[in-house]
């Protein structure tokens, strides 16, 4: 008897050693994979990180050794000469970025002011929502191409006004979603003190909410000229491009996407360097912008 | 009476000013629901405009447009299955690089990194994402194809290219341009922007969903397994397919390193190109024949199409999520 129950104590413990030993077991298990797909998951954030450090270091090296007051004051050059700079790309490129903006951020706003104010909630709101996410995502070859069958064919040429329609089609999305997204932030009772004290709708909505949402507005709209001043393929089919100083919004213009798309192609080293030249002012214009944009509100993201 | 005829006369106003009011209401609600329809009409314009342009080529080749491996602007034959099969497969090898690690930066910045770097390291992987695509285009052609020719194809060549089955997809001449350098710098370029939504999108878990795993005693993988995931899964799945869709459409950083070869190769080594090079690289030509013009339209319609069939599912798997967040 009593060397049987030995024996169940025995194997009792054995069986409690044993169960401790695979509870043990497992938990180092788990503390393993979880050391190695920790490991992973730091390695490959460093390894995205480090092809973008790469490629940002290349284009701040390479535009800065091609920096130069030229730049500013000179034409881009014809084949085969070795000076000249970037003075009426960049000159178009404002231009029809500007214009671009003048067109696109108010309708961007308006629209945004509808289905914050006047849609929301309703199935005509979440259906236009639902577009314009769609348009902010889509592919900007297509919007150009959309807009040269707008504008360019029909009525005979490339034109800077064309590019800029094309960009404003590109901005419009990115200034609708945060206009309704900061409309959506101001409390509800800022409307009802308006509207208790009868002031009509409309200066409700540019006196009071417009207001209290504007610097998210003017983020949103900072961050569409961040990603419209970089835009390439839609000006390829609209404003084209343009060796010489030129104003006339009707007649092809000189801008730098373009400009970096032709020199970078080339194989004279110093077209080359000006696209890199071009590169660098449109990376430092865009990071500069987008900083900017940032410290003014609290960052939302405008393309989930 | 004066005193009434102040009130009457007050009304009077009163009354003018409401109708007014009212009819500047109407006014600014017509406006802005004006503003708001343009941005519906805009994307039925282009799908329309898409369409109308391609008609011709759509009618010439009917079906065989998509089949047909002939691009020959010569004789006015034109097939796209080529720059269809390019912009298929960069924008695969994009995703299947892009997807781990996007995921590895979304990880670190959400559970792993310590709180001084999650804020600095997202704002830079969100700037990252905002840098034009020409200038990943630039690096691509500069740097990146006479490293890939030089060090990296020869011995994949002389490797990869010997095995059975799949060799033929690493075997080819070492010029540095190709569908595989254009699938790495596609990558490469949308690293930032995945990685950037994901990480928005893991924020939105409920911490005491995962403190009470952590309490639990699960590890941070688990926590990331067993919580995250399962809370964020369409949401995850949605960007993803918005980073496809941007790959897809994306024209700059592929033109300059495909090589613009309508010659098919399954080689991954040997230069293609993709719809939106083809129609980037071809268009200024193109006037010359009213059909060539038609056909690089209707290209643009094709890719439209598939990206449209890849984001409107993105964005309702997005959707859902917004919405259980309850914003």
């Amino acid at each position: 008897m009593s060397a049987n129950s030995g024996q169940v104590a025995q194997s009792d413990s054995a069986r409690q050693i044993s169960k401790a030993d695979f509870a043990e077991r497992r938990y180092r298990k788990r503390k393993i994979i979880n050391g190695v797909m920790l490991t992973l998951s730091a390695a490959a954030a460093l390894f995205g990180l480090f092809w973008l450090g790469w490629i940002l270091w290349t284009t701040l090296g390479k535009g800065a050794a091609a920096m130069s007051l030229s730049l500013f004051t000179e034409m881009t050059p014809p084949p085969g000469v070795e000076s000249g700079g970037l003075a009426n790309a960049i000159f178009g490129s404002m231009l029809i970025c500007a214009l671009g903006t003048a067109m696109g951020a108010p309708i961007g706003v308006a629209a945004g002011v509808y289905l914050a104010e006047y849609a929301n909630h309703t199935k005509r709101g979440e259906a236009i929502r639902f577009i314009n996410d769609i348009l902010l995502s889509a592919p900007s070859i297509v919007l150009g191409l959309f807009v040269y069958g707008l504008l360019v064919k029909p009525f005979g040429g490339y034109s800077a006004i064309a590019g800029s329609v094309a960009l404003a089609l590109i901005i419009i999305p990115v200034v609708v979603r945060t206009t309704d997204e900061m409309l959506k932030l101001v409390p509800t009772q800022m409307r009802e003190a308006a509207l208790s004290l009868g002031i009509p709708l409309w200066k409700m909505n540019i006196q009071i909410l417009a207001r209290a949402a504007w610097p998210g507005i003017l983020t949103g709209i900072l961050l569409g000229v961040a990603r419209i001043s970089g835009e390439t393929a839609p000006l390829l089919f609209t404003a084209l491009g343009n060796q010489y100083w030129s104003t006339d919004l009707t007649a092809p213009m000189a801008n730098l996407p373009k400009v970096i798309n032709d020199f970078a192609m080339s194989p004279f080293e110093y077209w080359n360097s000006l696209a890199w030249a071009g590169a660098f002012l449109i990376t430092l214009f865009v990071l500069a912008l987008s900083l900017i944009a940032r410290t003014l509100s609290a960052p939302k993201k405008a393309d989930l | 009476m004066p005193f009434a005829t102040t009130l009457a006369v007050n009304d009077q106003r009163l009354a003018a000013i409401a109708q007014q009011d009212a009819r500047k209401d109407r006014a600014f609600a017509w406006l802005t629901g004006l503003a708001a329809w343009s941005v519906f009409f805009t994307l039925l314009a282009t799908i329309g405009t898409m369409f109308w342009g391609g008609r011709e080529a759509f009618s010439t080749f009917g079906f065989g447009f998509i089949t047909s491996s002939t691009w020959d602007p010569v004789n006015l034959q034109f097939g796209a299955f080529v720059p269809i099969y390019g912009t298929l497969v960069t924008s695969v090898i994009a995703l299947v690089i892009a997807v781990p690690i996007s995921f590895g930066i979304a990880v670190f910045l959400t559970e792993l990194a310590p709180s001084w770097m999650r804020r600095p390291v997202g704002t830079a992987i969100e700037l990252l994402a905002g840098i034009p695509s020409i200038v990943y285009g630039m690096w691509g052609l500069f740097v990146l194809v006479p490293f890939l020719g030089e060090h990296v194809f020869p011995w994949v060549d002389a490797n990869l290219g010997q095995l059975w089955l799949i060799g033929p997809v690493f075997r080819g001449p070492p010029l540095g341009v190709g569908m595989g350098t254009a699938g790495l710098v596609l990558a490469i370029m949308v690293i930032p922007f995945i990685a950037s939504v994901l990480r928005e999108v893991f924020l939105s878990v409920p911490s005491q969903l995962k403190e009470s795993a952590y309490a639990l005693g699960s590890t941070t993988t688990e926590v990331v397994w067993h919580i995250v995931l399962p809370y964020t899964r369409s949401a995850s799945i949605g960007a993803i397919f918005l980073g496809l869709g941007r790959a897809l459409g994306e024209t700059m950083a592929v033109t300059f390193v495909l090589g613009n070869s309508f010659n098919f190769s399954p080689s991954l080594l040997d230069p293609g190109t993709s719809i939106t090079a083809t129609i980037a690289n071809e268009f200024a030509e193109a006037s010359i024949s009213p059909l060539y013009e038609s056909s690089l339209i209707a290209l643009a319609f094709v890719l439209f199409m598939v990206v449209l069939a890849v984001l409107i599912p993105a964005k309702l798997m997005l959707r859902q999520l917004a919405k259980r967040a309850g914003t």
